[in-house]
């Protein structure tokens, strides 16, 4: 199995520094030539960005998984730098920007709705419920491209035991930080603010459903959800909603955000699917990051022998 | 204008091509390279268009008439990275599978636009040269080339379906198209609104086109 080290990763993949200074003067003389011919028009298109984000802390003991998949995993530099987190911009390379100076810490998490007792928890008190595990999951995103990411986090059901939510609690609820201010992708109405995902009492009390800190043996980057985020392997993306500062039990199926933005395409369930095609595109195969060729999609991502029997009996053409 | 200023013109009208082979040879595609491609390629299908579309109401506005005589090269450029975006669909997405941009044209709205901007500007580019117009005769060639209208409204409606949430830079491209639209129909209104169909005003579409046409290189 190869597993690469953080620290090997990072030494191969970043270009040199000379590169990225020519790059930006080649960019900067394009740009002015652009702006002769194309008035403006299409230019934003021509500034991507370059540098490199490490949040750099490593983490401790961390324990193999028996979830973890042998599949090649995706280089740490495209992961970092190639994913949608609309709260830092919706360009692909946004976060990676964007996020560079937000502050994961300090940082507290509402527990609250039906649970026993509800409370705040400082997210380094959660980090220490459990033992962290690496999880090599691979995540399929709605737009058909994947990665294979080892993240570093411990089964969401080991928090939901410990706040004991009541026998009423049918779901739980995850919301996103909200603070325009240390997010400037919230300052733009693209989607309705603050993002919100659910998951059904049973699927996140799945073990595969991941309480998420880290990456690559490494505290979680800014760009990828720090501190906080959950990781659905057997989801499409946006399920997995990074950020997090509410965990809240409830009755009734929560709302989520894309939902609510387009509820033709995008539902409360949102499980991998390639016989189900998102309105406007296929869904049956995905650019796995680093190929040439598309690869198909599997069902439930590849993840059914554990997560099928949660979804049967139902129709998952209607609950999409 | 200096005899430079057409080649100089021609490289710039490259640096987007450049520009992505530079960025390929150096790793600068992101990590996801077949679409930044894609999206590069279709941006300069859009601003080339768009670009061409500014030449009258330019020339015009700034007395500048010689502009005239680029605005054949600007679309030709326009078709050129069209081709482009649409080669890098069918070769590099799609991998010549045929049944498959099949469905995808009968079935997804924006690959259904963008295959109508294309094909509109199929044949603006066969009938470019002089030899065309000569045979044509300038009334219909110009009339064939106003497709270049609803090649770019196609093209803008394109992008405005494909996008997720974020309608900025497609609605951009859409208002510049749509000052650009705009300027014709003023100037096409007041047109007709002048009793004989000459106009008061030196400067009408149809017969400075009659003009440009013949003005073409």
């Amino acid at each position: 199995m190869l597993i690469k080290k953080a620290e090997d990763i990072r030494s191969s993949e970043i270009t040199p520094k000379q590169l990225y200074v020519n790059r930006r003067a080649f960019l900067a003389q394009a740009a002015m030539a652009g702006t002769v011919i194309a008035a403006g028009v299409g230019l934003r298109e021509a500034i991507s960005p370059s540098n490199t984000v490490f949040a750099g802390n490593k983490i401790d003991g961390i324990k193999k998984s028996s979830f973890s998949t042998t599949e090649t995993v995706t280089p740490y530099n495209d992961v970092t730098h190639y994913n949608n987190y609309y709260e830092f911009g919706t360009e692909k390379t946004d976060p990676a920007e964007m996020a560079k100076s937000f502050r994961p810490r300090p940082w507290k998490v509402k527990i609250d709705g039906l649970v026993e007792k509800k409370m705040e928890l400082d997210v380094d008190e959660i980090i220490k419920m459990a033992p962290a595990e690496e999880r090599i999951y691979r995540h399929r995103c709605v737009e058909a491209w994947s990665i294979v990411v080892p993240w570093v986090g411990f089964s969401l059901s080991e928090l939901i035991k410990r706040v004991k939510p009541t026998n009423k609690a049918q779901y739980v609820e995850f919301t996103t930080l909200l603070d325009p201010s240390r997010m400037p992708g919230q300052r733009r109405s693209v989607l309705d603010w603050p993002y919100k995902e659910g998951l059904r009492m049973d699927e996140a009390m799945n073990p595969l459903a991941l309480l998420c800190f880290g990456m690559y043996g490494e505290e979680l980057p800014n760009q990828d959800g720090a501190p906080l985020r959950i990781v659905l392997p057997w989801k499409y993306g946006f399920k997995s909603a990074k950020a997090i500062v509410q965990i809240r039990f409830t009755e009734k199926q929560p709302i989520n955000t894309w939902n609510v933005s387009a509820p033709n395409e995008y539902g409360f369930y949102a499980n991998v699917n390639p016989g189900v095609d998102h309105p406007r595109w296929s869904q049956a195969k995905e650019r796995r990051l680093g190929e040439f060729l598309k690869r198909p999609t599997l069902m439930f991502n590849g993840y059914g022998d554990q997560v099928a029997s949660l979804y049967s009996g139902m129709d998952l053409k209607k609950n999409f | 204008m200096h005899r430079y200023f057409k080649p100089v013109l021609v490289l710039a009208c490259l640096i987007p091509l450049g520009r992505l082979v530079w960025l390929g040879l150096h790793a600068g595609l992101s990590a996801n390279p077949i679409e930044f491609i894609t999206h590069s390629t279709g941006d300069w299908t859009l601003t080339f268009l768009l670009v061409t579309l500014a030449v009258t109401p330019l020339r015009k506005l700034t007395r500048q008439y010689w502009l005239i005589s680029y605005r054949r090269m600007l679309g030709l450029f326009a078709f050129f990275y069209g081709c482009l975006h649409l080669m890098t669909y069918v070769w590099l997405d799609k991998f010549f599978d045929v049944h498959e941009m099949l469905v995808d044209i009968g079935k997804r709205k924006y690959i259904t636009a963008g295959m109508t901007a294309f094909t509109l500007m199929i044949p603006l580019a066969l009938t470019s040269t002089k030899w065309s117009i000569r045979k044509l005769g300038g009334k219909r060639w110009q009339a064939l080339h106003r497709l270049i209208y609803f090649s770019a409204l196609a093209g803008v409606i394109h992008y405005i379906w494909l996008v997720k949430a974020d309608l900025k830079k497609p609605l951009e491209y859409a208002s510049v198209l749509g000052v650009l639209l705009a300027y014709r129909v003023f100037f096409w209104i007041r047109e007709r609104a002048t009793p004989d169909g000459k106009a008061t005003v030196p400067e009408i579409p149809s017969k400075s086109m009659k003009r440009n046409a013949a003005e073409l290189p």
